[in-house]
């Protein structure tokens, strides 16, 4: 069984539907990339994933329990975290105090302080920043930091919604280098990205998404060589 | 000499309010509303003191009347809070404000039913005068003072090192990505609604011992000014609203020492609006961004 299926999602803002009936799977271990144009839904389905926005129809089904109408609180406790879209870190907290929320969740000093010196291995930035109130990070670390935040809870499924934004191209390589590497330790990972060179460079499996529906689908590397994606995503 | 102990006397006054003001600012900053209603969690703390305090002149029943003061606020705080603001959650502010002051209403009718109308004189407690080097300050400003730093001094600490004010500060900047920490707001609420009506039982204990007079409005003056310092010191800090209460107490306390006492109320107001010509945030206030 995929370890998060999303079956017929619908989601409406007032009476606009945004999300019009999206069925994907994320099997245990892959990468899976969602790609798609401005305002196509991918932020609107991360977030109904989430249980942050009501679901119009369909259900979501995350490590064999359905979880379409589980409270967002509890998702984290699962196994499922996010790195939501603008980073939303707490600006008025110190980058330490935001990784100690992204553990919220759990309860073992150890166990903690073992995944924050994996953090600070993979950012070293945020180790020496780690007493600095947050909102003063550049737009660059607050992204690591958020994606740390998300890695604390020691996810099985880390939901990544842009998270080269804003990063210069050395630090996108480097982002995408840790992805890889926290997939290959074993958590599996939804990814929307604008950047969909890349995410499709490092996917296993990849959807389209137009107007609020799927409109392709296949491995990375098929949509990467498939000419009608190349020209609407990848810039040629 | 004179001048000190209106000092003293102004901190001690600026500890009610700013124990008052911390009920207003933190349910701003963490449910996003006015609790219209927060004075009058102050009038039914009088109430019940008044209550548990019998005719009994015993001290063990001072101590009696602090607790269940403290308890009937809390519980009713959070009573109130899952009643009538929390079905009203994503709904316009102007409606929950609305609401807000109908729970005010509401309390204040329910103190008239059971008490009526006619002022009644509350002794909480027999202290005398602490006389040190020269100063006399009654001991009821001093234990006031000394208490309401105490427990400021937690509140604080408790915001800044437990989990439990992590996670307040979490949900009053983004809600959104709090409940993604796994933080559930609605518990928050409930806690900070809690805290809230505790502080101000207590305020209403220190209240009473200044002015014990009670009927069922007694609430409205302290809680305006409270909340004006709440204002003052910018909606939504803590250390803002800590500020705000303290400077408002002095400023009270020194002009009803000079002749200027008859117009004291008008002139805070001033200063509130001066204020906010100046900094509109408050003295601690930041712009807040919301989202969804
Ligand atoms: N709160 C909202 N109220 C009304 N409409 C909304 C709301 N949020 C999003 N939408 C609309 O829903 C559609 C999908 O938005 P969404 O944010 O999911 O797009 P996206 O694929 O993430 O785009 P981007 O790549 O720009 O982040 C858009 O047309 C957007 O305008
Ligand atoms: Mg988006």
């Amino acid at each position: 069984m995929a370890l998060l299926e999303v079956n017929d999602l619908q989601v409406n803002y007032g009476l606009i539907r945004a999300v019009k009936g999206v069925s994907f799977k994320v099997e245990q271990g892959e990468i899976v990339a969602l790609i798609g144009a401005n305002g196509a839904g991918k932020t609107t389905i991360m977030h109904a994933i989430n249980g942050i926005i009501p679901k119009a129809g369909g259900n979501v089904v995350f490590d064999g329990n359905d979880i379409t109408a589980t409270p967002a609180h509890k998702l984290v406790g699962m196994g499922l975290a996010q790195v939501p879209e603008g980073r939303r870190i707490f600006g008025e907290l110190s980058v330490f105090d935001n990784l100690k929320l992204g553990y919220y969740c759990k309860n073992d000093a150890k166990h903690f302080n073992e995944k924050l010196e994996e953090m600070y291995t993979h950012f070293p930035i945020l180790k020496e920043r780690s007493r600095q109130i947050a909102g003063t990070l550049s737009g660059g670390e607050q992204q690591m930091l958020a994606m740390s935040r998300a890695l604390m809870s020691d996810p099985k499924l880390l939901l990544l919604d842009e998270p080269s934004m804003g990063l210069s191209p050395l630090y996108v390589s480097n982002v995408f280098e840790i992805i890889k590497q926290v997939n290959k330790l074993g958590t599996t990972v939804l990814l929307v990205e604008q950047n969909a060179k890349m995410a499709l460079s490092i996917a296993n499996h990849a959807y389209v998404l137009e107007i609020g529906n799927i409109s392709a689908s296949g491995t990375g590397a098929e949509l990467l060589g498939n000419e009608s994606i190349q020209k609407a995503y990848l810039g040629g | 000499m004179n001048f000190l102990v209106t000092l003293i006397n102004g901190l001690s006054l600026g500890g009610v309010y700013a124990l008052i003001a911390l009920g207003y600012t933190m349910v701003y900053g963490i449910a996003k509303m006015l609790n219209f209603a927060h004075g009058d969690i102050i009038m039914v703390g009088g109430y019940t003191v008044l209550v548990a305090l019998g005719t009994s002149g015993k001290p063990i029943f001072t101590v009696i009347a602090c607790v269940a003061a403290i308890v009937v606020c809390c519980i009713l705080g959070v009573t109130i809070e899952k009643v009538a603001y929390k079905p009203l959650r994503g709904a316009s502010p102007l409606a929950v404000l609305i609401t807000a002051i109908g729970v005010s209403y509401f309390l204040e009718g329910l103190a008239q039913i059971f008490f009526g109308t006619n002022a009644k004189f509350v002794k909480i407690a027999e202290m005398g005068i602490l006389h040190i080097g020269g100063l006399s300050i009654g001991w009821d400003t001093v234990i006031t003072l000394l208490v309401s730093a105490a427990i400021m001094a937690a509140l604080t600490l408790f915001v800044k090192m437990t989990k439990t004010g992590r996670a307040m500060v979490a949900v009053s900047e983004d809600k959104a990505a709090a409940s993604l920490m796994g933080v559930n707001v609605n518990a928050i609420i409930t806690v900070t609604f809690a805290i809230g009506s505790i502080l101000a039982a207590v305020a209403s204990i220190f209240y009473l011992m200044r002015y014990p007079t009670l009927n069922n409005t007694m609430g409205a003056m302290p809680g305006i000014k409270a909340f004006t310092a709440a204002v003052i010191g910018g909606i939504g800090s803590i250390p803002g609203a800590m500020i705000g209460g303290i400077v408002l107490g002095i400023i009270e306390c020194v002009f009803n020492s000079t002749p200027l006492a008859p117009y004291t109320v008008a002139i805070e107001f001033a200063i509130l609006i001066v204020l906010l010509l100046v900094r509109p945030n408050g003295i601690l206030g930041k712009k807040r961004r919301e989202k969804v």
